[in-house]
């Protein structure tokens, strides 16, 4: 029993457990040639199947209850905060799985020149009144009686009076701005409270102007899809969804990470050292100060943020994103390859972080420029 | 030009009284609108003029910016945090001299709290960690603690004046007003 524990607190490190959800994703939604042979290989297709999904849910419900008996960890997931995320990681894994079973059904209809289930529905016509408002109506009943149970169930908590020179320990943002606090953790405040909402908001909306593709229009489908689909889970479920859940169940006390079994201590610790990748490479590997001129200094960050931007794309689009580059044109792949390499700043700045505890690429905090 | 030219005055209440559906002529229109209008502007102006209001407290809360912190003498090499709860400040006396840290993170304005174990300062919304003389060393914060004035005054007591802050990034922590030689 606590061999295992042991183990899973272990593989909960960051390092180690940001690995396994990256690869897991590589396997489910395979976004390169390589991974879906594994995915075939592996039969992946069968997690889609009614039983399929038996077996995900019972895995799901065994590792909670196993984890219930530990102290540590119930104290953190019965939380009247947390259970909402409890819920949460339940719900997401039920729609996916819902989504792709019923995405799955049709692309083998399609296959063999059937019809997805949905287009003799669709063609039927149905009135809003009452056909949808009847719905939406009892879906309205539905939850209004359970927020009530749930407020009277589970009270939000009272604390003390707000006082400025008082963060609570750890202070945490509600749950659905846990993956920025993440993504505070490893950038600027201006970056990431800033820069980044407003670019996923706009990357959002460009959506519907980037995706040409008018197949999948009405039906649930994964094939016609493909791209679209994996990348869109890469985002959501890895950089949003992982980050939420890390945010809740494996931050403590001075933002430290503890494993799912592990005591919240107030004095763990963690002996981190980082730098800025100017300092790495003048002090470290130059062996030498720093250059008094900020450019100068920060001359090797810029070299990459433009090697980044400027010509990563352009081999993107001549390797991996050929067939993209192909079908969305110039202007339109330029923009996807701009919010693409920005939203995987985030993943590498993790590892940056982790493997060479580096904090800024390029860092002036004279003029609170840090990237 | 003939068809545009006003209806002739009087006329205009004999028709109104005509008009079996009760139509409004013109005169009446004009000052229906009036009323409406000036009713509506009163109403949103007075309630504008109460948001306003509510922009200007009647009493502003402002923390003294400058305060007496006791003498040299009160304080051992390591943090006091004495001052931390009331003035957002840490005195922090090493060997050589004595120094007042801001209490507030560089990252996003959290309040750190020191850990006279580790002999640092770590900040609990993303972790930062600071040594005491106010260097970030990890985490995000992108630069040092901030510094305040301080010196002594004629009678020997430290004075903190939070009015002026050094920063390390800008050089300023060798500023002579930014610590007291002990
Ligand atoms: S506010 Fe202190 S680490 Fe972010």
């Amino acid at each position: 029993m606590e061999t295992i524990k042991h183990f899973i607190n272990t593989i909960a490190a960051p390092k180690i457990l940001f690995n396994i959800v990256v690869l897991s994703y590589l396997i489910i939604f395979p976004p390169f040639k390589f991974f879906q042979k594994i995915h075939d290989a592996l039969g992946v297709r069968r997690l889609w199947t009614k039983k399929g999904g038996m077996a995900i849910f019972s895995l799901m419900f065994l590792a909670f209850a196993f984890g219930l008996t530990d102290g540590n960890f119930r104290l953190i997931v019965l939380k009247p905060d947390n259970v909402p995320i409890v819920a949460l990681l339940f719900l997401v894994v039920f729609f996916v799985w819902l989504a792709l079973h019923q995405a799955q059904d049709n692309d083998d209809a399609i296959a063999k020149g059937g019809k997805p289930k949905e287009w003799a529905e669709s063609r039927e016509k149905v009135l809003v009144f009452p056909d949808l408002v009847y719905i939406e109506f009892i879906a309205l009943m539905i939850v209004a009686a359970l927020l009530v149970v749930w407020a009277i169930g589970l009270p939000a908590p009272l604390e003390q009076a707000a006082n400025p020179t008082v963060s609570p320990n750890p202070s945490k943002a509600p749950w659905y701005f846990l993956g920025l606090q993440e993504m505070l953790v490893y950038f600027d405040p201006w970056i990431a409270g800033v820069v980044f909402p407003t670019v996923i908001l706009l990357g959002l909306m460009c959506i519907p102007y980037m995706d040409k593709n008018r197949k999948g229009l009405g039906y649930y489908t994964y094939q016609d899809r493909k791209t679209a689909i994996n990348i869109f889970m890469f985002f959501w479920l890895v950089l949003w969804m992982f980050l939420i859940s890390i945010g809740t169940f494996l931050r403590g006390p001075n933002w430290n990470f503890f494993g799912p079994f592990e005591y919240w201590d107030h004095n763990k610790l963690e002996a981190l050292n980082n730098i800025n990748l100017s300092e790495l490479v003048y002090m470290i590997w130059l062996n030498q100060g720093l250059p008094s001129n900020i450019l100068w200094r920060e001359a090797p960050g810029f070299l990459i943020l433009i090697v980044y931007f400027g010509l990563l794309p352009a081999i993107l689009a001549k390797t991996i994103f050929k067939d993209l580059y192909a079908r969305m044109g110039v202007v339109r792949y330029s923009i996807f390859a701009v919010l693409f390499l920005m939203a995987l700043t985030l993943p590498i700045k993790m590892y940056l972080r982790w493997l060479f505890n580096i904090k800024y690429i390029v860092a002036i905090p004279e003029f609170f420029f840090n990237i | 030009m003939a068809d545009i030219k006003p209806p002739v005055t009087n006329t205009s209440n004999t028709k109104a009284a005509a008009n079996p559906a009760g139509d409004m002529d013109r005169r009446s229109f004009i000052k229906w609108s009036v009323v409406g209008w000036s009713a509506f502007v009163a109403v949103v102006a007075g309630y504008g003029s109460m948001v306003a209001r509510y922009l200007f407290p009647n009493v502003l809360f402002e923390p003294v910016q400058t305060f007496r912190a006791g003498v040299p003498e009160d304080y051992e090499i390591g943090v006091s945090e004495q001052f931390k709860e009331k003035y957002g400040v840490w005195i922090v006396r090493d060997s050589e001299k004595i120094f007042a840290l801001s209490t507030v993170c560089t990252h996003l304005g959290c309040t750190p709290n020191y850990l006279p174990v580790d002999q640092k300062f770590k900040c609990p919304c993303h972790g930062s960690g600071f040594y005491t003389t106010g260097i970030n060393f990890e985490g995000p914060a992108p630069r040092p603690l901030e510094r305040f004035k301080i010196y002594l005054s004629d009678q020997g007591e430290i004075i903190v004046d939070k009015t002026k802050k050094f920063q390390q990034e800008k050089g300023e922590w060798s500023d002579p007003e930014s610590l007291i030689v002990v």
